[in-house]
């Protein structure tokens, strides 16, 4: 049962093959028994109320009221703000904070009737790609526990991976839904920028944070997807745009379809496993009728300088509301005011947090601001002209997620620039604002997952869930599961 | 040494919208703390703030007034800076491209007009209050404040004196009330002034180093602080002293200025455009519908006065110095009262007997309606202004009408022909030395006779008929 998709799920209740009452509780003993290891979820729903959660929703459904999800388990990534269950950020800082207020993906979900079994680990302020940040310890990837999740939405990736739960919400800011999906082995899509409601979605850096689903399948992506996006009022950068169905197109044949690579994501530094993994969907795309062109996205490199600089520019912004005056860890003693800010932040915050607040703040120093920021600005309405230039010769474009697959707990961690450059092929994507997902596509020699992204133009989700659910129709990459 | 003063002011006049600019709690002051505080205003995690475009309308209704450019993209820019009233640890303000930039302001100081010049005016968010008594040693945090719309208002350097700085920011203070964007109340901080002021030797082009006095929060103690920190600034550079930049605090009961902090420990405020706020983009449309809009302006308002009424130039600058007093001035004259006498009372008797109660014209025991009857009971020869002056008085501690008081008092003019004739005759009788001396081409002998017969009618005569028949009898 909790093998299947969501999809399938949605199937089973409709035809009272299950009830939610199983569902959930066959969910939550799977998080009992595999959470001690994975470490995917910092708060796990009471069986209770979760138990009482599912008898309403199989009460809905049996007095026909149900929605197409009505019973049906999530989880989300812990800095989606829910009044239910604690919202930490993976940080001290945020510890014991519960917001008084649900997010608009939380309430929408809900509306749409998921129940929410838990808050999923992640990088502390989903600022990391490993998962090790997240001051409640890092997460382990379900295909091999000496391995990373990737990050920084590891918790989400590893609990659909171990099938902890049907789907989940992540975050992807420079990658933190694609890179975790690709480590995992499961599929995940970056919407356009403004797509998905940040209201409540605690900010790291505001012009790049994007919501959206994580799931075993493209098709499951667009159904979560069609749940979580629409015009928010209360995001002024949401999309005021009509909603649209994001399964509508998934029937569509590749014919013809023009799917671009560009040279810049084959240059050197790709991994051996990945390259092949590359080669291979190429080849199966091309059985599926599309037709490849290369294409050039030359400021690729230069995608990771901008967005260490505009990234961490908002998140000194944006933390600084962490200040022990209203809410959050407040250090237990000091001597006045500054001390006080001093020490609850010294001690509230991890050393990646730190170290981004301080690159951050020294960007938008007087003086350093033309050079690194405004520069920063510059270069990415670059990557942004890039983009469209190439899709002047293509539908889609086809590249790496990451340059190698899942490495080692603890073998990046001492050199934060060696993780930096491991975002090269997510970056480019956040700062143009466009749409982007990660596709499980293969394995490596040892076994660990590698997946594929596709890029498309902005607001065409609906064409890239299209490419990835064909795709998933002729391989099975999708449906192979960790031993766990 | 003969030394220049320079001023320039910034305004922070709160604008009077229901709602902050960037949550939807109420702005109304006076509630109790932290009650008027939405998930925005307290900067929870993951919330966003939403433009409240009531703010910006205001502004640019501001902008039009004074002739200025309006931004139609306008940018919101972060402040970043760390104070426990401010919630973010940044306060959304404007740097580039502000909604308002340029514009003038016309100030009339005695007899003289002189044009301010505006840099620019920029929308940005009030921060909470810190209340430092009643806790122990400890600071309290009201944020019912925070997140209030604020248009701050910068000058250019243009005024060469606090009568000038008062007399602009009393303009400035009369239009924003008179536009309906600000409440005006300075008491409760909705119009606060900071007062940027240096000096120069005379005939210097360069700037003197600049301080400035922060949170002025009356015209009174603006030009005594003003005045203290020219004297302050002066007496330190002829002892061979220095300016240093700073910010400093006015103290009213010392009417000291006393520093705060100087440029060395100024504030990096790293500012950058806030991503949470896309730029704003304002149509033509919208600015031609709130020109549209517009009031008559003080300064059209001013030159219809003149034209209209026949006031003087100053006297119907006094009478646009706020909507009140202008729409006070209209309705008397709207009943049948004479524009340049309506103008002399009200700039004269009524302002010298307001301000000497210290009370503004809404407190004014006289309405429009009493008061035309007055005066138009001085136009039909019914009082002397004498008289008039008198009827005033009972008039403001009493509900009666003019025509009531006079009634009650006999104090009506005498014009009856006869009744004065035969008052003259008899002054004329009993001070022949005086009558001798007119006769002989002394013009002064006759103002003696006329006091005579207006001591005679106990200040009633009507005194432009006394003469006049003086004149006749003794012809």
């Amino acid at each position: 049962m909790i093998h299947a998709t969501l999809k399938e799920l949605t199937r089973a209740l409709a035809v009272r093959e299950l009830s939610s009452r199983e569902l959930v509780s066959a969910y939550l003993d799977r998080i009992a028994a595999v959470n001690p290891t994975l470490n995917a979820f910092i708060s796990v729903a009471e069986r209770e109320s979760a138990l009482a959660a599912a008898d309403a929703a199989d009460a809905a459904r049996a007095a026909g009221q149900a929605g197409l999800f009505t019973g049906i388990p999530l989880a989300h990534k812990d800095l989606f703000v829910t009044r239910q269950l604690p919202t930490t950020c993976g940080s001290k800082m945020l510890a014991n904070f519960v917001s008084p207020y649900d997010a608009t993906v939380v309430e929408r979900c809900q509306a749409a009737g998921f129940i929410n079994l838990g808050k999923t680990n992640m990088d502390e302020f989903a600022m990391g790609s490993t998962n090790e940040s997240s001051y409640f310890g890092a997460v382990k990837n379900p295909w091999d526990v000496q391995a990373v999740p990737g990050g920084s939405s590891g918790g989400s990736a590893a609990a659909v991976a171990a099938r902890m739960v049907p789907v989940a919400t992540g975050t992807d800011t420079g990658g933190s839904i694609r890179q975790p999906a690709a480590f995992c082995g499961i599929t995940g899509i970056k919407p356009t920028y403004g797509r998905v409601s940040r209201y409540g979605m605690v900010a790291y850096a505001s012009s790049l944070d994007q919501g959206g689903p994580m799931a075993q399948t493209a098709e499951d992506c667009a159904l979560l997807l069609n749940v979580m996006a629409g015009f928010d009022g209360r995001d002024s950068t949401s999309l005021d745009v009509a909603a649209e169905d994001f399964c509508r197109d998934l029937q569509q044949p590749l014919t013809g379809l023009k799917v671009g690579l560009p040279k810049e994501f084959f240059a050197a530094g790709l991994d051996g496993d990945v390259a092949r993994v590359m080669d291979e969907t190429v080849q199966q795309l091309k059985q599926l009728g599309c037709d490849i062109v290369e294409i050039t996205l030359p400021k690729t490199e230069l995608a990771i300088p901008a967005y260490y600089v505009i990234a961490p520019a908002e998140a000194s912004s944006n933390l600084s509301r962490y200040d022990g005056v209203r809410y959050g860890h407040r250090a237990a003693e000091y001597r006045d005011l500054n001390d006080m800010y001093e020490r609850t932040r010294a001690e509230g915050f991890g050393a990646e947090v730190k170290r981004r607040i301080l690159v951050g703040t020294y960007v938008l120093s007087h003086g350093y601001y033309d050079a690194y920021y405004l520069q920063a600005q510059k270069i990415r309405r670059l990557i942004a002209d890039d983009f469209q230039a190439a899709f002047a010769q293509c539908d889609v474009i086809l590249g790496p997620v990451a340059p190698t697959p899942a490495w080692n707990l603890g073998e990046k961690a001492d050199d934060p620039v060696q993780m930096y450059l491991a975002d090269i092929y997510t970056l480019s994507v956040n700062l143009a604002g466009l749409p982007a997902m990660s596709v499980p596509a293969g394995l490596s020699v040892q076994q660990r997952p590698i997946g594929v992204q596709l890029i498309g133009n902005y607001q065409q989700e609906a064409r890239l869930l299209n490419v990835a659910h064909q795709f998933q129709q002729v391989t099975d990459w999708h449906q192979r599961r960790p031993a766990i | 040494m003969k030394w220049e003063v320079v001023i320039g002011l910034e305004v922070h006049a709160q604008l009077s919208t229901h709602s902050k600019i960037f949550s939807g709690a109420s702005t109304a002051f006076g509630a109790e703390p932290n009650t008027q505080t939405a998930a925005v205003d307290i900067a929870l995690p993951g919330v966003l703030p939403v433009m409240n475009r009531v703010a910006l309308q205001k502004a640019i209704r501001f902008g039009l007034a004074i002739g200025a450019k309006i931004n139609q993209t306008s940018v919101f820019a972060r402040k970043n800076y760390f104070y426990p009233d401010l919630p973010k640890g940044y306060q959304i303000s404007q740097l580039d491209l502000p909604i308002v930039e340029g514009g003038e302001i016309t100030i009339t100081v005695g007899e003289a007009e002189k044009t301010v010049r505006l840099t620019r005016a920029h929308l940005e968010e009030d921060a909470g209050k810190s209340l430092h008594e009643d806790f122990h040693g400890m600071t309290g945090i009201d944020l019912n404040r925070a997140g209030t719309p604020l248009l701050e208002i910068v000058s250019e350097p243009d005024m060469r004196s606090a009568a000038e700085a008062v007399a602009y920011a009393r303009a400035l203070h009369g239009l924003v009330t008179w536009l309906g964007i600000c409440d005006g109340n300075m008491q409760e901080g909705s119009f606060r002034v900071d007062a940027n002021v240096s000096v120069r030797p005379q005939g210097q082009e360069a700037f003197g180093t600049r301080r400035e006095i922060k949170n002025l929060n009356s015209f009174r103690f603006l030009e005594q602080a003003i005045n203290y920190e020219i004297q302050w600034q002066i007496e330190t550079l002829e002892d061979g002293g220095r300016v240093q930049q700073a910010t400093v605090l006015f103290d009213p009961d010392s009417g000291e200025t006393r520093l705060m902090r100087t440029k060395e420990d100024a504030h990096d405020y790293r500012y950058f455009p806030d991503p949470d706020l896309l730029p704003m983009k304002i149509s033509d449309q919208e600015v031609a519908a709130i020109q549209a809009e517009l009031p008559e302006l003080p300064s059209q308002m001013k030159a219809r006065f003149v034209e209209q009424y026949a006031v003087s130039s100053y006297d119907a600058a006094l009478l646009t110095a706020n909507l009140e007093i202008a729409r006070f001035f209209e309705a008397i004259v709207a009943e049948q009262v004479e524009g340049k006498l309506a103008a002399n009372w009200l700039n004269g008797e009524f302002a010298a007997r307001l301000n000497r109660e210290e009370k503004t014209l809404a407190d004014s025991p006289i309405n429009p309606v009493r008061f035309a009857l007055l005066l138009r009971r001085i136009s039909d020869n019914t009082l002397s202004s004498k008289l008039a002056k008198q009827v005033f008085d009972a008039m403001w501690s009493s509900e009666l009408s003019a025509d009531d008081i006079i009634e009650r008092d006999g104090l009506k003019q005498v014009s009856d022909v006869g009744a004065i004739e035969k008052l003259v005759e008899e002054a004329i009788a009993a001070n022949p030395k005086a009558v001798e001396e007119f006769r002989a081409g002394k013009e002064k002998a006759l103002n003696a006779l006329a006091g005579q017969v207006m001591k005679a009618s106990k200040g009633k005569a009507n005194p432009a008929q006394v003469q006049e028949i003086l004149r006749q009898k003794l012809a």
